[in-house]
């Protein structure tokens, strides 16, 4: 068995007296996708930092590539790239003197310039100022270059907060790119369709706690199945609905009744012909599968209590 | 050097190339400041001297001042917006990122100082100081261009945001004002006097005024050094931390 990409064990750091991570486990296998999911200010960027090399531990063992980070910085940073929260291209230089800033640091060759402008999509603002380029063009200029040292793990630290729908789809893409390349992908992202659509494995990041993790579909397993939501004008109606539907559980400050059930149309039709029959109407009814969002807000509602 | 410093330093030279305001700052204001003080207020003040010949060394400070406005900034975007970061990660050395910097402010330093001392000689200036007198003052200013970009390094390390990072550098402008730049301290209040002679700047002032006279006055050159070290060390000091702490 080869060694996992990146493992923390009992990962602790504390910013004067405020525990931003409390004991972090995880294991991420090489060539997969590992998601960091978690609220802002869960430690979501402290555990990217600390995986990087740009933060020291308080606490714990982690090995990245096979190496210490604590002790072996320099090997670990031979091993990985990193993309951090805010777009980091330089605005005073154009795309192209951007990546060549960073092929006379790391090395690679004046082709793999070009070669990165055309894979993303940039040759034709190779030469305009970064400074000119729309986010979802910053942000892929920013992965370009840290790909300039063909790291084999890649961190990406919330690569799509801010952009538009059709950009995220475009970095989704790269990153899939990249996975079928082989390279070992660590997400962290506050966006759980972001973490479904591309990980792996998740680890759900509350208040410096993990507090849960597993494959997407383990997660979604973790809560109850299918369910009716019905949304109602008044509170009335909602204690009316409640009482002629047995196993339903009102939600007073949303006005909603939710009603387990399986979502086939004979299960709906009943429901129905139930309220009709009490002559109770509802403002709005729809059917939800479980998807990641339940999961995350039962898990960090819990902790937050 | 080695070769990530050559290449940091080309990427802070096309950074001033590309950034007016920076320049306007760094060489237009301090010609702005000597034609308004040499051509508007030069009469109304009798120094014993040339007015020009008694201004042009404060102003040469003056300009060294507010080159550092623009070298606060731009470190503290590239801190915060995680260039800084970026180059950690590929193991670019603190020297290349931060000596960089330094290097490029105190070449603007220069050029600023060059462009000052054309129109000074343009107003008059005629100093009677020879080679060795000329070299001293180069001496001077190199080593005060580079005291004090280490400081403001260290302000751009440390400040929240280029807007901060920008204000924090305002008292280093101001400071040449109150000191012997401009009118003697002896002129000033009391107080403002007292804070004019004692301040760092005036014997460094002094030293440049002496030197370009042609008769350098030991004790200011003394002071003049071992404020120009003091002010480098603590600004080197200040800054290596900040950057291996902050991430």
């Amino acid at each position: 068995m080869t060694e996992p990409a990146i493992t923390a064990s009992g990962l602790r750091k504390t910013y004067q007296d405020k525990v931003v991570l409390d004991g972090i486990d995880f294991d991420v296998p090489a060539g997969t996708v590992f998601s960091l999911l978690g609220p802002n200010g869960a430690g979501k960027t402290t555990t990217v930092n600390v995986l990087t090399t740009l933060t020291r531990a308080d606490g714990g063992t982690v090995r990245v590539a096979g190496h210490d980070v604590g002790r072996e910085a320099k090997a670990v940073r031979a091993a990985i790239g990193v993309t951090g929260q805010f777009a980091a291209v330089d605005e005073l230089l154009t795309g192209q003197e951007n990546l060549q800033l960073m092929v006379d640091l790391a090395g690679g060759g004046n082709r793999l310039v070009g070669e990165l402008l055309d894979r993303f999509d940039l040759t034709e603002a190779a030469r305009k100022p970064a400074s000119t380029y729309s986010g979802g063009m910053r942000r892929k200029l920013d992965l370009a270059m840290t790909l300039v040292g063909r790291p084999r793990i890649v961190f990406l630290d919330e690569p799509t907060t801010g952009l538009d729908p059709r950009s995220r789809r475009t970095m989704w893409a790269i990153v899939r790119d990249l996975v079928a390349d082989g390279v070992t992908i660590f997400l962290t992202t506050q966006y759980l369709e972001e973490a479904d659509q591309l990980a792996d494995r998740i680890a759900v990041l509350d208040h410096g706690h993990i507090v849960a993790q597993g494959t997407p579909d383990e997660l979604k397993r973790r809560i109850p199945g299918t369910h009716v939501r019905l949304r109602f004008t008044t509170a009335a109606e909602l204690g009316a609905a409640a009482r002629i539907l047995p196993g339903s559980t009102p939600d007073e400050d949303a006005l909603t009744l939710r009603v387990p059930g399986d979502g086939g149309t004979k299960s709906l039709r009943s429901l129905l012909d139930r309220l009709d029959e009490y002559s109770v109407n509802a403002e709005e009814l729809s059917v939800h599968t479980p998807d990641l969002d339940d999961v995350f807000l039962a898990l960090t509602e819990g902790a937050a209590k | 050097m080695n070769s990530h410093s050559i290449v940091m330093l080309r990427r802070n030279f096309k950074h001033i190339a590309r950034n007016p305001t920076s320049v306007f700052n760094a060489v237009l204001m301090p010609i702005v400041v000597m034609l308004m003080f040499v051509y508007m207020f030069g009469d109304a003040f009798n120094v014993g001297v040339d007015y020009v010949d008694y201004a042009t060394p404060g102003l040469m400070l003056l300009a060294v001042c507010y080159g550092l406005g623009a070298t606060a900034t731009a470190v503290n975007s590239d801190m915060t917006k995680g260039i800084i970061n970026r180059f950690k990660v590929m193991d670019v050395s603190r020297g290349a990122v931060l000596t960089g910097h330094v290097i490029a402010s105190v070449l603007t330093n220069l050029v600023a100082i060059a462009a000052l001392l054309g129109v000074a000689f343009l107003l008059g200036f005629r100093p009677a100081a020879g080679f060795l007198g000329w070299l001293g003052a180069f001496g001077v200013v190199v080593l005060l261009g580079v005291a004090t970009g280490w400081l403001t390094v260290a302000l751009g390390l440390a400040a929240k945001s280029p807007e901060t990072a920008g204000l924090a550098s305002v008292p280093l402008v101001m400071l040449p004002f109150f000191s012997s730049a401009i009118v003697p301290a002896e002129k000033m209040g009391p107080g403002l006097r007292q804070f004019a002679e004692y301040q760092p700047f005036t014997p460094i002032i002094e030293t440049l005024r002496g030197l370009l006279a042609g008769s350098p006055a030991t004790g200011d050159v003394l002071a003049a050094l071992a404020w120009s070290l003091g002010i480098a060390v603590v600004g080197y000091v200040w800054a290596s931390s900040t950057f291996k702490k902050r991430a």
